[in-house]
């Protein structure tokens, strides 16, 4: 038995055919954009996978909070908000290398040091550092609680990130939906692909989270396991020594 | 389609690196879950 269970087969599944139904909407079904042409079908994967991105750390910071409050499940919590991390930093990297070759379209160059730009590759930077921190502890409760300090010091950055266009004066287009006069610019189905992107992309982050945490779980027991059993093959030995002397 | 290099590339690295993601993760488990005694597991 691995770390699958009924409900991630069903969700798993689920991610699949929602995702290939926003693949043809996205190349077959909607139309290009009037100003930026074609390229807007790179919004269907980049859009969904910083707003994921953006979850994934919520969720960590929540379930880091949860961890330092609930001390009888600490590392139930804290291996939920690694693995959201995990699945977070790695959809952040998607938003930066999508959003890098949709800018080289559209404004015709890979990188810019823009203030929306550089704050999500700060918030990049930062949870990669807490990836990094969460190894650094082989004790799983230390572990914990030492990331869930920087975790709910990290998701303060979030706001910054979204905010960045309106705050600065940004080469990166305001929000077309998440925008702060409620006003949403954009058609119908490319409205309704766009959707269906943030849940295809959902369901395949609740999957990772789902397995990425079962499987550090194992492997804090596995950890566990491995130290006792060396602990006693040093009192056998101990022992044997003793006697023999 | 204009472009369909660019577009194709942001969609198969996306899906890809997913789709690897979630592989490795199998994959791990697998190895994993042969190790460790089934009492450890509470999702099972």
């Amino acid at each position: 038995m691995t770390t699958g269970t009924a409900t991630t087969r069903v969700i798993g599944w689920i991610a699949i055919l929602t995702t290939a139904w926003v693949v043809v909407s996205a190349f077959f079904l909607t139309p290009a954009d009037v100003i930026q042409g074609d390229s807007v079908r790179i919004m269907y994967v980049h859009v969904p996978t910083a707003w994921i991105a953006y979850l994934a750390f919520v969720i960590t910071a929540v379930a880091s909070g949860c961890s330092l409050v609930r001390k009888h499940r600490t590392l139930g919590f804290d291996r939920v908000a690694g693995a959201s991390a995990e699945v977070g930093v790695l959809f952040m990297a998607m938003t930066l290398i999508t959003g890098s070759l949709w800018g080289r379209l559209t404004w015709g160059t890979f990188w810019q040091w823009d203030p929306r730009l550089t704050t999500t590759l700060f918030l990049f930077v930062t949870y990669v550092g807490y990836l990094a921190i969460r190894r650094v502890d082989v004790d799983p409760v230390r572990r914990a609680r030492r990331s869930a300090v920087i975790a709910l010091l990290a998701v303060l950055e979030i706001p910054l990130v979204h905010f960045s266009v309106v705050l600065w004066r940004s080469l990166h287009q305001e929000a077309s939906v998440l925008n702060t006069d409620g006003d949403v610019r954009l058609d119908g189905l490319m409205l309704f692909t766009l959707f269906s992107g943030v849940v295809a992309f959902t369901l395949m982050f609740v999957w990772l989270v789902m397995h990425r945490q079962r499987l550090t779980a194992l492997s804090d027991v596995e950890r566990v396991v491995g130290l006792d059993a060396s602990i006693a093959a040093r009192r056998a030995e101990h022992a044997g020594g003793v006697r023999a002397t | 389609m204009k472009d369909l290099g660019f577009i194709l590339a942001s969609w198969i690295i996306t899906l890809g690196s997913i789709g690897v993601l979630a592989l490795v993760t199998v994959r791990r488990a697998r190895e994993l879950s042969s190790r460790v005694p089934d009492e450890h597991k509470p999702w099972v």
